[in-house]
């Protein structure tokens, strides 16, 4: 077990590591002197002076890159050449945007997952099971850029129910703000639904043909009692798993949602970004994205090597 | 027990669904792959009629974008100011866009991209990653830690992030460099399954019989493996040509794609989303979703549908 967990680790530090050098040396990919790229129009001898300073780009690749990343340990990440704006302050702004977006599509995939692979899983092959095993073939060909606007033009602009685009915090009232996380949540719910529902039909039909739920049939017990007190809990691992599948296509989607709806998160701000050759934060921003997907996807791994001894003997 | 999930022969070390593979891969936006085949087979046993409509229907969309310029369409980017934002007639069967464009034509010639980003880089992806998943999966060594371990690495990336952060420090983006940088995703991912698949098969008893006989390793390769191999990597394929269609639209709905003015089919859907398009004309993004969601279905359930099939097979071996 704990020798499992090194490897991981291990693994996880030099993804991780790989990731740090690839962003480093993008901006050295860069033709010519990064810093004519970098200052554009602000392009004096004396802010090249500086920042050739700042980037250490006077010295050899080895120590320019553990100045950079001792400069990331201390929270640095550069700024904006445009806006003067930190990255880490950007970072401060989209983040929450983020979490609530992925927060509120998980809940409302699970909503829609765990009682559809409920029912369809009690009688497999028969009607419902087939309706709903099909609308998720449908549902697993939308991607977000295609559900995106169907969910603005029936919504925001036939039905007016919601505003199209924009964010309202949620200092400006939970109403406020669900009303314009609602759309892009769902546009993003759509994909992990049919994660959802795959895997816990399947597993919900493996372990009910089980001895342990004949036995608990025999006994007389309801088949409500059984689906929650016997079944849910061993079928239950594939969903944790599913999250581990989701996160991909949350990141991609992520990205397009934000842009459509102009949410200010993360994928917005990093598209804006390179629009505009923003290169350090292109830089900055890719790096935390990254390294946060390494990690929730190795956090995933773990918490299922916890909860299930089976994966271990891997 | 036709809804065994086939990850279980797959990763076949793994028991729990999913769970191996959900470290693995996950940076690949599409999940069709490593979800469980939905277990919707043909009562008769056959690979079932919907396998051959959808893949009749791929072809059809394949053949409409490689005789898009000998077919009677309008040229895609000519703009006719007289019929602006008209909605499907017959002089212009899908509409226009506000710019008077003819909108079928946009669409087919748009597929040509999502096409070609669909399929080439898969292709590639599985000659390379599939011949080294075959000897990797055959010859467990050295070799076959290393490309894990880089196969392992490559798929930790979160695949969108990556290309558009290489494509912001490698201008301009082109259709080759696309299809490069898609095939560094696809290559990964289809060795991995080869790999997976071919480990499970190494072992068993028709391949050691022919190694006693004195066959050849090309031989056993080619002539005993590759034959087993193939359902899962050709399902694996589909699926991979679906991530790739869905990965480059969204490109393309960010402006990362090819530039304009080549219509593809996730420019027309922003175009048709900015500047209050949706409410005057939705056809704009309409038609190129309606494609795209089609194409998708389709190879979704091909993909499914062949791995249901092989599926059952197996277990009724």
């Amino acid at each position: 077990m704990l020798r499992f967990i090194a490897t991981r680790l291990v693994q996880l530090v030099v993804i991780c590591f790989l990731i740090s050098v690839f962003a480093f040396l993008l901006v050295h990919l860069l033709p010519g002197d990064p810093t004519l790229a970098i200052l554009g129009p602000n392009d004096t001898p004396a802010a090249r002076a500086v920042l050739l300073h700042q980037l250490g780009l006077n010295k050899g690749l080895v120590s320019q890159y553990g100045t950079w990343i001792m400069n990331i340990f201390h929270g640095n990440l550069g700024a904006s050449f445009l806006t003067k704006q930190t990255v880490t302050n950007a970072l401060g702004v989209a983040v929450p945007i983020d979490l609530e977006l992925v927060v509120v599509s998980q809940v409302l995939a699970l909503l829609v997952a765990i009682p559809m692979a409920l029912i369809a899983a009690l009688r497999p092959n028969r009607l419902f099971d087939r309706i709903a095993t099909t609308s998720t073939f449908a549902m697993l060909s939308l991607p977000t850029f295609v559900a995106g606007p169907l969910l603005v033009l029936v919504f925001a602009v036939t039905l007016k129910w919601v505003p199209a685009t924009g964010f309202d915090r949620l200092s400006q009232g939970l109403g406020q703000n669900l009303k314009s996380v609602i759309l892009p949540s769902v546009a993003l719910a759509i994909g992990s639904v049919t994660v959802y529902y795959r895997l816990l039909r399947a597993d919900l039909i493996a372990t009910l043909q089980e001895d342990f739920v004949t036995m608990a049939r025999s006994k007389g017990l309801s088949t409500r009692y059984i689906l929650m007190r016997h079944v849910m809990r061993p079928s239950s691992f594939s969903l944790l798993a599913g999250a581990g599948i989701s996160i991909g296509t949350l990141f991609t989607g992520a990205f397009v949602v934000e842009v459509l709806f102009q949410l200010p998160g993360i994928g917005y701000q990093l598209v804006q970004a390179i629009y505009s050759r923003d290169y350090l934060v292109v830089q900055g921003m890719a790096l935390v994205a990254a390294v946060a997907f390494v990690v929730v996807n190795f956090g995933v791994d773990f918490l299922l090597t916890i909860l299930d001894p089976r994966v271990r003997r891997a | 027990m036709p809804e065994l999930p086939s990850q279980v022969a797959l990763e076949s070390d793994a028991y729990v669904p999913g769970a191996a593979v959900a470290g693995v891969g996950a940076g690949v936006q599409g999940i069709a792959g490593r979800l469980p085949a939905s277990g919707l087979v043909s009562k008769k046993g056959g690979i079932g009629i919907t396998f051959w409509i959808c893949a009749g229907w791929v072809l059809f969309m394949i053949l409409l974008a490689v005789l898009a310029s000998v077919l009677p369409l309008k040229a895609p980017n000519f703009q006719d100011y007289s019929s602006v934002n008209i909605g499907p007639s017959a002089r212009h069967l899908l509409g226009t866009d506000d710019l008077g464009r003819d909108l079928l034509a946009r669409v087919i010639f748009g597929s040509r991209v999502s096409l070609v980003i669909g399929f080439a880089p898969v292709l590639i992806g599985l000659v390379v990653g599939g011949m080294a998943g075959l000897l990797a999966g055959y010859r467990s060594g050295p070799a076959d830690t290393v490309l894990n371990a880089v196969s392992f690495v490559l798929l930790a990336f979160p695949a969108l992030l990556a290309i558009m952060v290489i494509e912001t420090f490698w201008k301009p983006v082109t259709l080759l460099k696309l299809t490069i940088m898609f095939a560094f995703v696809s290559a990964p991912l289809l060795f991995r399954v080869i790999r997976a698949t071919t480990l499970s098969f190494a072992s068993r008893e028709f391949v050691v019989a022919a190694r006693a006989t004195g066959a050849k390793t090309s031989r056993l390769l080619l002539r005993e493996l590759l034959p087993n191999v193939l359902p899962a990597a050709v399902s694996f394929a589909l699926i991979g040509v679906a991530i790739a269609i869905v990965l480059e639209g969204s490109l393309a709905y960010l402006g990362l794609s090819i530039g304009l003015p080549t219509s593809s089919l996730g420019n027309i859907i922003n175009d048709g989303v900015n500047s209050n398009n949706l409410s005057l004309n939705p056809y704009i993004a309409l038609w190129p979703s309606l494609y795209i969601f089609l194409l998708l279905t389709a190879l979704n359930l091909m993909a499914d549908r062949l791995r249901s099939y092989f599926d059952l097979r197996e277990v009724s071996l």
